[in-house]
């Protein structure tokens, strides 16, 4: 497999990983660096990604196990992961006018999800996978998703009526 | 244009996790357009973000080169081998002795003559060992005189004693 093969086996799903990585890492850096280390990961085992029907279902699963594994050991250092992306909302002024905008609490309340929340809806609604692709690639039975997935939307929604409710914080 | 109720349905569907790709298809196109009926407005946003997050792209580069110098390893380690083979090759041919029948003229002709001149060497080397030898005998006489030397002078001495004379 030559350096250009490769490129387009990766170039359809990369900005999946990629996004995929940012939902559970959060920061930017940290995703970048996370989808860096799948990639190299694929690049390094590619006799045996010729043996796997799926390339995009096994890298998927592949990310997810990466980036909670990073979660898991900066927990254990007793570290947290710098969300630059958020880092001084409270600070100015600007920031509080843009996190008035809506979309952005999304984030926000995704953000608090549990992590198998986070994924199943970042597959779903974001990448828009079938739900017999979700389940393969995290080895659920699909019940098991749909129930997930619903519990996510449902939260989703009545803290953004909340939100708009109670005005912000 | 789907109709409000219709819409209403998919939702309720949609937070039970019960729509399929091409339902939620169609809720994504209905809110991406402007009229929204205003109870939706919470959906509305949701999509909006679901759509904008889409857009966000993987940009940094990924060395992927690394593979290249495990190839040249591969070929060292190739070559490496071909030349141990061959100066074992080499070693082996070279060891096989030769029989005498095998030589020219010319180096049987050296062999012998190498030969003789080795056996002459050894018969003389022999000699000269013998005569050595004779030599070692002389010694051991010459170290017996010497002790009898030593009783004449253990004589002397007595004979001094007697005759007091003052010793030196």
């Amino acid at each position: 497999m030559t350096q250009a093969d490769f490129v387009n086996i990766v170039m359809p799903f990369k900005d999946k990983v990629f996004r995929l990585a940012k939902r559970l890492l959060v920061s930017r850096e940290e995703a970048e660096d996370a989808t860096q280390e799948i990639l190299l990961k694929l690049w390094n085992n590619q006799e045996k990604m010729e043996d796997y029907k799926n390339v995009e279902a096994f890298s998927m699963t592949m990310t997810k196990n990466f980036c909670l594994d990073r979660l898991k050991s900066k927990q254990a250092q007793n570290l947290k992961i710098v969300h630059s992306n958020y880092q001084d909302n409270n600070t100015s002024l600007q920031k509080q006018i843009e996190l008035n905008d809506s979309v952005d609490w999304v984030s926000k309340i995704i953000e608090a999800l549990p992590e198998q929340q986070k994924i199943i809806l970042q597959l779903r609604d974001i990448e828009q996978y079938e739900f017999e692709e979700i389940a393969e690639m995290l080895e659920m039975n699909q019940t098991a998703i749909r129930v997930a997935l619903s519990r996510a939307r449902k939260t989703i929604r009545e803290e953004l009526t909340n939100k708009h409710n109670y005005g912000v914080r | 244009m789907v109709s409000d109720k219709h819409i209403e349905t998919l939702l309720e569907k949609y937070d039970n996790g019960e729509t399929t790709l091409k339902e939620e298809q169609q809720l994504r196109a209905y809110f991406a357009q402007g009229t929204i009926a205003p109870h939706l407005e919470s959906y509305r946003v949701m999509f909006q973000y679901f759509s904008n997050t889409k857009e966000e792209t993987f940009t940094k580069e990924v060395p992927i080169h690394a593979k290249k110098r495990s190839y040249i390893y591969q070929w060292i380690s190739v070559a490496a081998v071909i030349v141990i083979m061959f100066g074992i090759f080499i070693q082996f041919n070279n060891d096989r002795p030769k029989t005498f029948g095998e030589l020219t003229k010319e180096e049987q002709l050296v062999y012998n003559q190498t030969k003789e001149a080795l056996n002459l060497l050894s018969s003389k080397f022999n000699q000269g060992a013998s005569n050595v030898s004779v030599l070692g005998v002389v010694g051991n006489q010459f170290d017996k005189g010497a002790e009898q030397v030593e009783y004449v002078s253990e004589f002397s001495k007595t004979t001094n004693k007697i005759l007091k004379q003052p010793n030196k």
